[in-house]
């Protein structure tokens, strides 16, 4: 099986597709050195991001360890993360500063 | 590490040797395309500003335009202005002057009595540079005569996962040969500004590089406008980057892992050797002309969409890691990145090879928007770009 998809941290609850992924496929990616796979539920394009998990509504999507933002629905596993589901939150910046 | 490049009296060795044909003004850029046009070796640039302006634009439209006529690459100066604009051309010469000894000349077209006589005079004046500059002999240089300006533009997935990451591999061969880089786009640190600043060499740095995020987003508040309306952009969106914390998560791989010794403002000449930051908008274009003011001599340019941009005075290495955006534009297109995310290189393969791509620039490689004569300028004002 080929690879289709990268996983950027052991952390993230999604991996980024590099190749066209028809609905019904299989997704092929690595984490630590294994071979991993789930089916799309969804057509997922080209450079665009499929849920690993599922992630409630409100809840975080991780992409190389971190937070990308808040989802706007629920999105079960396999499905297609996107601009239409997942949105930036504001940050918190006095929280980020250190202490001189 | 060494390259041949062009000494100068005053800082960094240049990697090329342009005569600059520099408009005070708006109205003298016409002027300056028709010059250059004229003479082998010049080259112009369109200024859309420099007349009818508040003070905080004119201060920074004079910082790039001294910036621009101070960059290492610039042999000398023909400087073409109106008569009536903010600073007029012997004021802005005077400025010039007083930075760098490069020979700098400077044209009135008001007082010359128009167009016609302006070009009669300035080609004379920059066929004269040219000739000289053409008798310059290169010299070898080391590396840390290098600032290599670090850019994205056009991104999608691709950048984050794999150009991205290369050219920070890049960045951190050259910073420990020695040389300095600069990374910009201040807005694109934002949602990754916690991760960048754990790379400040001090707590001083790390607390300004939050404070020039928040600082970002106040500004643009404070005109009612949102950074997350524009960022990302429906190109980057349609290449997958859904948020603009995705999009700066990404993007600040392009500046490496080195310890982060200054942050400037846009358009500053850094003080310091090593890793460096600028305060600049994403807006690519404006962000590369506050670089090359700032003195980079060469800049490298990630992109995942495909772009075309160059500029007059700095060499511009475009590389993509999205295989079809290499093959579609090709032609606008240096450097192939894809076998980061086909699995067959790592990204720190590429970056090793990208450091030999960079010193062939050096060495005097034409990149294909410099062989274009692309030079895309955008001066950045009060109401910031996004």
């Amino acid at each position: 099986m080929n690879v289709n998809a990268l996983l950027m941290d052991e952390r993230d609850n999604v991996v980024t597709c590099v190749a066209d992924v028809p609905k019904g496929a299989q997704v092929v990616y690595k984490k630590q050195g294994e071979l991993c796979c789930l089916t799309a539920e969804e057509d997922i394009p080209y450079c665009h991001k499929i849920a690993l998990t599922a992630i409630p509504k409100g809840g975080e999507v991780i992409k190389y360890g971190e937070s990308l933002g808040q989802t706007s629905e629920d999105i079960p596993a396999g499905h297609w993360v996107s601009h239409d589901n997942l949105f930036s939150v504001p940050r918190d910046y006095d929280s980020e500063m250190v202490k001189l | 590490m060494q390259f041949w490049g062009y000494k100068r009296k005053e800082g960094r060795a240049g990697i090329r040797n342009h005569v600059l044909i520099l408009p005070t003004c708006a109205c003298g850029s016409e002027t300056c395309r028709v010059v250059a046009s004229q003479v082998r070796g010049a080259v112009n640039i369109v200024f859309n500003t420099g007349c009818s302006d508040v003070a905080a634009n004119t201060a920074m439209s004079q910082k790039v335009l001294t910036g621009f006529a101070c960059n290492p690459n610039v042999y000398g100066v023909v400087i073409i202005g109106l008569g009536c604009e903010t600073v007029p051309h012997d004021k802005l010469r005077e400025k010039i002057q007083a930075q760098t000894s490069k020979p700098v000349v400077s044209f009135g077209i008001q007082e010359e009595g128009g167009t016609l006589k302006t070009i009669e005079k300035a080609v004379r004046a920059a066929r004269e540079m040219a000739a000289q500059a053409a008798m310059q002999q290169k010299e070898l240089c080391d590396i840390s005569e290098l600032l290599l300006g670090i850019e994205c533009g056009g991104s999608d997935a691709t950048s984050g996962i794999a150009s991205n990451p290369a050219v920070g591999e890049l960045s951190d061969r050259l910073v420990d040969m020695g040389a300095s880089t600069i990374m910009s786009e201040s807005i694109e640190w934002i949602g990754g500004e916690h991760v960048l600043a754990k790379r400040a060499a001090t707590p001083e740095i790390h607390n300004r590089i939050i404070q020039v995020c928040k600082d970002y987003e106040a500004h643009l508040e404070a005109a009612g406008q949102d950074c997350r309306a524009g960022q990302p952009t429906p190109g980057n969106k349609a290449g997958g980057l859904s948020t603009l914390d995705e999009k700066s998560l990404g993007c600040i791989r392009k500046g490496g892992t080195r310890p982060v010794v200054e942050v400037l403002e846009q358009a500053e000449r850094p003080t310091k050797t090593g890793a460096i930051l600028m305060d600049t908008a994403g807006y690519d274009i404006s962000s590369v002309t506050s670089m090359v003011a700032g003195g980079c001599n060469a800049v490298i340019f990630t992109t995942g969409r495909g772009t075309p941009t160059g500029n007059a005075i700095v060499p511009v290495l475009k590389v993509t890691a999205n295989a079809r955006t290499y093959q579609k534009m090709g032609d606008n297109m240096d450097v192939d990145l894809s076998a980061i995310i086909a699995g067959t290189k790592t990204y720190q393969e590429m970056g090793a090879e990208l450091v030999d791509i960079i010193h062939d620039v050096c060495n005097g490689k034409l990149t294909k928007a410099e062989a274009y004569g692309f030079s895309d300028i955008a001066v950045d004002h009060v109401c910031r770009y996004v």
